[in-house]
């Protein structure tokens, strides 16, 4: 009799114990792309957001609870995201840190949606910010606003009136391109050569001899890490003379690496770039980052970094972990760097989630990028 | 018309090395009756054995090569045969093949976990300063590549018909059963096809790594088009490898630049098909009757 | 086995399917319908591969034809009913048309031929983007409704799924058990025997090859209402790669094979999550050692294990079950 009875008292505090620290952790699921094609752009996206977690961490948590980050690799395989979204969200998460490939965020963004989950993802594509769903929000600006500050390049700086277009063809690369080709007819530039090509791909010689020939008075060049790089090789292998603009990516520290003096003199708009490290918070986390993992973080580390601080602050503004509050905060949300410093930019969200921030634009010069141009937020 | 010039060239480097890969491939299919589905990762591996001897034991490049090139034919030659095409051989040619796409799987997956995800840098063996010819760039290493997929060629072929030992391992390609027979050490001479494809494969790695830069998932597209070349070549003939993997190289180039960017990929995939539908036997081999 | 204890076993497994995903999360029905799914696609490819001895490494792109086909019809209004068996129908056509060229010659062509046209799908479906919406993918796919049953929570489709799947079997159980079942059967275990008994082993395999075909647009027609939405990316050769190896580790030429390969396939990663990265490492290192040991896959465990403990008489070597992979 004594044994049931001392079996329900232990039964009844253990369970009080285990509410009590229920409540006391508040999960956050990174989902991200940890293997596949995609696991360069996840792997730095976690690492950034391991930083924060900690800084957040020795800060006190949000609201006062500790942060618990539960990491789900979704292979780059959309429908594993999807899968894993729905499965963070049955762990308990209050918000989601992923995807980053426009595919996967595509498909598992309406998941989140139907949960009322915050959901901050490193996407890029412009229709990610167009399906009316109000809890994803960006952690660096679209390429349709990306695109669109580099166009005053074209126009003021190079006055170019005929360009090219170099692309990966894939839901990345065929985005950006859509929106330069658009900017452009806006801009009265016409796109005289477009040059498509493909992910993995080795051998540029047809794609630069293509341009070689159409001999534009720029291009502009939207392609992953790896293919920028050898295009570049092949570029500089054949001479091509003119100017080689691209977005975010051509400029990257593992594109540098990759190319070598081939590189040099390529310009990009960045959004944010761990190479700006005038900026004293930016500085801060590179040397931080280099630190804790040996290596140079690119700008899916600072992402993830922004996205967990902005989790942060705004559910701290809210007062409650509430997923439909944190929703009417952010939508008009202006937090400035002086105020939130880990924010490290003066940035904006406006009603769709798409994120406004001034950029930069750099060029490669003996090996790295150097800022030449800060572009204001637009 | 120098834009012509330029992507035949370029067409021919990038073909050199399909070519190696594709004979390797060939040598071990006819010899040793393995389709080897591994052999893309077989020439991804190789790269970063040197990449490992340069960063973790600091030597210089040269000798680094070196250890790349004996790790891989231990690895790649004696390990391949000994662990996994030797047990499973018996149990029939499905299963072996089965059995090399899971290697390959396993291959990428442990470069990606215990090296790295992304794509590293590798040193050339000969410069690359460019030459012009006739308004056309090349590099002093597409020459070279060219070259020694050449001479690769003169070389195996050679062996293979004039020494005791290739005529031997021809025998064994041919008829095992009535080779051993005849007193050739079969066991032996498919150590050697294993021996050779290996340092074939380390040797297209290291000419071909520079420009496709280090990285695991290397070995999907090489892989690919080295079975292409080598069926479309005639996998029955070393040369068929040879001319499978220029032909492709070169109507690749010339395809994406005339014709379409967006499908240059599916040529050698309609490539296949056709010379399959029409002349199995590819554009070299002969055509072999089947034992009963 | 006892002739009672088979039936038994299939109830009690039928029985277990039906409760398993009862007071379960969404995301553990979801991956149940997604074993379901695979299940059917790796059954198809078992006839192929298991029963009539060829490897066919473009299940994926079948599965691509038969989600792509249900996908543009039931978003032009269609019901998933009728939009299903044309997915099938084309991908019964496309599969006799691939497997004719190739499986006239001899030796492992069918493999390459696969590869190459799995690839070739992917291109087709990525760059005709006003047909299939390119890189970005069909979005939005109603799941069907069948009046008073309406399938678009995750349990009710999963039953859906479940029912679909029992149909799906019973009908291969017909197919292997009727004379084509035993042509199957005769041609993989010595195909020359086979032809010099008056067996049509070309029209045979190519029979074989259209029908596993089939099967991988059934499950293609079942992924897009789950998923609700498909690019082009899911359904690349390292996916047809991956449903060979279901039906390698279940055991090829079993009945039951491609269950069980697909439930180690989709519960593995769960399994392994502490391994994080690393599953793949270990997986693959699994099925070679399969390989070398046991080649006839999971199923032939048991019955290794049985032949170890009782061993039978030696009859006919020849004649033991399972595939004798050449």
């Amino acid at each position: 009799m004594y044994r049931k009875y001392l079996l329900a008292v232990t039964t009844a505090v253990l369970t009080a114990t285990g509410a009590a620290q229920a409540q006391e952790t508040m999960k956050l699921g990174m989902v991200a792309e940890l293997s596949g094609p995609g696991a360069p752009a996840g792997t730095n996206w976690r690492d950034g957001i391991k930083i924060a977690v900690e800084e957040i961490n020795a800060d006190g948590g949000i609201l006062q609870n500790k942060v618990e980050l539960i990491e789900y690799d979704t292979q780059t395989d959309p429908q594993v995201s999807r899968a894993l979204v729905q499965k963070a969200i049955d762990e308990g998460a209050f918000a989601i840190l992923g995807t980053i490939y426009s595919g996967s965020t595509m498909v598992n963004m309406l998941v989140a949606q139907q949960n009322s989950t915050p959901q901050f993802v490193g996407s890029e594509a412009p229709s990610i910010v167009e399906k009316g769903n109000p809890f994803v929000y960006r952690t660096s600006s679209g390429a349709q606003k990306g695109v669109p500050a580099l166009t005053a390049y074209f126009t003021d700086t190079l006055k170019a009136k005929k360009v090219g277009v170099a692309w990966v063809n894939n839901e990345f690369g065929k985005g950006g391109r859509d929106v330069f080709v658009e900017e452009m007819k806006k801009a009265g530039i016409e796109v005289i050569a477009d040059v498509a090509s493909e992910q993995a791909q080795t051998d540029y010689a047809a794609d630069v001899s293509k341009l070689k020939e159409a001999n534009p008075e720029a291009v502009f060049v939207y392609m992953n890490q790896e293919e920028s790089a050898r295009f570049l090789i092949e570029a500089k292998k054949q001479a091509l003379p003119m100017p080689l603009i691209g977005e975010v990516t051509l400029t990257e520290a593992k594109v540098i690496e990759l190319a070598g003096a081939a590189a040099e003199g390529a310009i990009a708009h960045v959004g944010v770039t761990a190479t700006a490290t005038d900026v004293p918070g930016i500085g801060d986390f590179a040397k931080k980052f280099e630190e804790t993992f040996k290596r140079k973080p690119t700008h899916d580390a600072i992402k993830g970094y922004v996205g967990a601080w902005t989790t942060k602050y705004v559910t701290e503004l809210v007062g409650e972990a509430d997923g439909e509050a944190f929703a009417e905060k952010m939508h008009g949300l202006c937090l400035k760097a002086a105020d939130y410093p880990k924010i490290l930019l003066d940035t904006c969200w406006d009603e769709n989630g798409e994120m406004s921030r001034p950029s930069f634009m750099v060029q490669v010069k003996d090996g790295a990028p150097v800022v030449i141009d800060t572009v204001p937020a637009n | 018309m120098s834009q012509l010039l330029q992507v035949l060239l370029s067409g021919l480097a990038t073909g050199s090395i399909y070519a190696l890969v594709a004979i390797g491939f060939t040598l071990v299919w006819q010899a040793a009756q393995t389709v080897n589905f591994a052999q893309g990762e077989f020439v991804m591996l190789p790269a970063f054995f040197v990449l490992v001897a340069m960063g973790y034991f600091g030597l210089p490049f040269l000798p680094a090569l070196l250890v790349g090139l004996v790790l891989s034919v231990l690895v790649l030659g004696v390990l391949f045969k000994k662990l996994i095409a030797e047990p499973i051989l018996p149990h029939g040619g499905i299963t072996l093949i089965i059995a090399t796409m899971a290697l390959g799987i396993f291959l990428k997956e442990s470069v990606k976990e215990f090296y790295s995800a992304e794509a590293q840098p590798f040193p050339s063996i000969f410069p690359n300063d460019p030459i012009d010819i006739f308004g056309a760039v090349v590099s002093l290493q597409d020459l070279f590549n060219l070259a020694i997929s050449l001479g690769v060629v003169v070389v195996l072929t050679l062996f293979l018909n004039r020494t005791r030992t290739g005529r031997c391992m021809q025998a064994t390609a041919q008829n095992p059963a009535v080779a051993e027979i005849l007193g050739v050490d079969v066991k032996r001479m498919i150590l050697y096809t294993f021996l050779i494809n290996a340092a074939l494969a380390a040797l297209a790695s290291f000419l071909i790594t520079p420009v496709y830069l280090a990285k695991f998932s290397n070995g999907e597209t090489l892989g690919l088009i080295a079975f292409i070349a080598a069926i479309v070549g005639g996998f029955n003939q070393i040369r068929g490898a040879l001319v499978g993997g220029l032909l492709i190289g070169v109507l690749d180039n010339l395809t994406a630049t005339y014709v379409t960017a967006q499908y240059r990929a599916a040529l050698p995939l309609v490539l296949l098909i056709v010379i399959i539908m029409l002349r199995p036997q590819g554009l070299m081999g002969t055509s072999e009757g089947r034992s009963v | 086995m006892k002739r009672w204890l088979r039936p038994l076993l299939l109830v009690l497994l039928l029985v277990l399917a039906i409760i398993a995903p009862l007071g379960q999360g969404n995301y553990i029905v979801y991956t149940l319908t997604s074993w379901l799914i695979f299940s059917i696609a790796a059954m198809g490819l078992n006839l192929t591969l298991g029963y009539a001895g060829q490897i066919s490494l473009a299940q994926a792109s079948f599965m691509a034809i038969g989600a792509y086909t249900t996908a543009l019809l039931t978003l032009a209004g269609w019901h998933w009913v009728l939009a299903m068996p044309l997915g099938l129908i084309l991908c019964f056509a496309v599969g006799l048309l691939l497997g004719y060229p190739a499986l006239r010659v001899k030796g492992h062509f069918l493999a390459f031929v696969t590869l190459a046209f799995n690839t070739l799908v992917f291109l087709i479906l990525r760059n005709e983007e006003w047909l299939t919406g390119g890189s970005y993918g069909l979005v939005g796919m109603p799941r069907p409704d069948f009046g008073l049953f309406s399938t678009m929570k995750q349990l009710p489709f999963y039953y859906f799924t479940l029912g679909i799947t029992v149909i799906a079997s019973l009908v291969m159980w017909g197919i292997v058990r009727s004379p084509w079942g035993r042509a199957f059967k005769a041609l993989r275990e010595n195909p020359v025997r086979a032809e010099s008994l008056g067996v049509d082993t070309r029209r045979i395999t190519l029979l074989a090859f259209a029908i596993g075909s089939v099967y991988g647009g059934l499950a293609g027609a079942l992924i897009t209402p789950l998923v609700q939405f498909i690019e082009p990316g899911s359904f690349g050769v390292g996916h047809s790669l991956r449903i060979l190896l279901m039906v390698v580790v279940g055991g090829a030429g079993y009945f039951f094979g491609p269950f069980l390969g697909a439930g180690v396939v989709i519960m593995l990663p769960e399994m392994l999550r502490f391994t994080a990265g690393y599953y793949l490492i270990i997986y693959s290192a699994l099925v070679i050692v399969m390989l070398v040991f046991v080649p006839s896959g999971l199923i032939g465990i048991g019955g290794r294990l049985r032949e170890k403990f009782r061993p039978r008489r030696e009859v006919r070597a020849d004649m033991r079950e399972g595939a004798r992979l050449q």
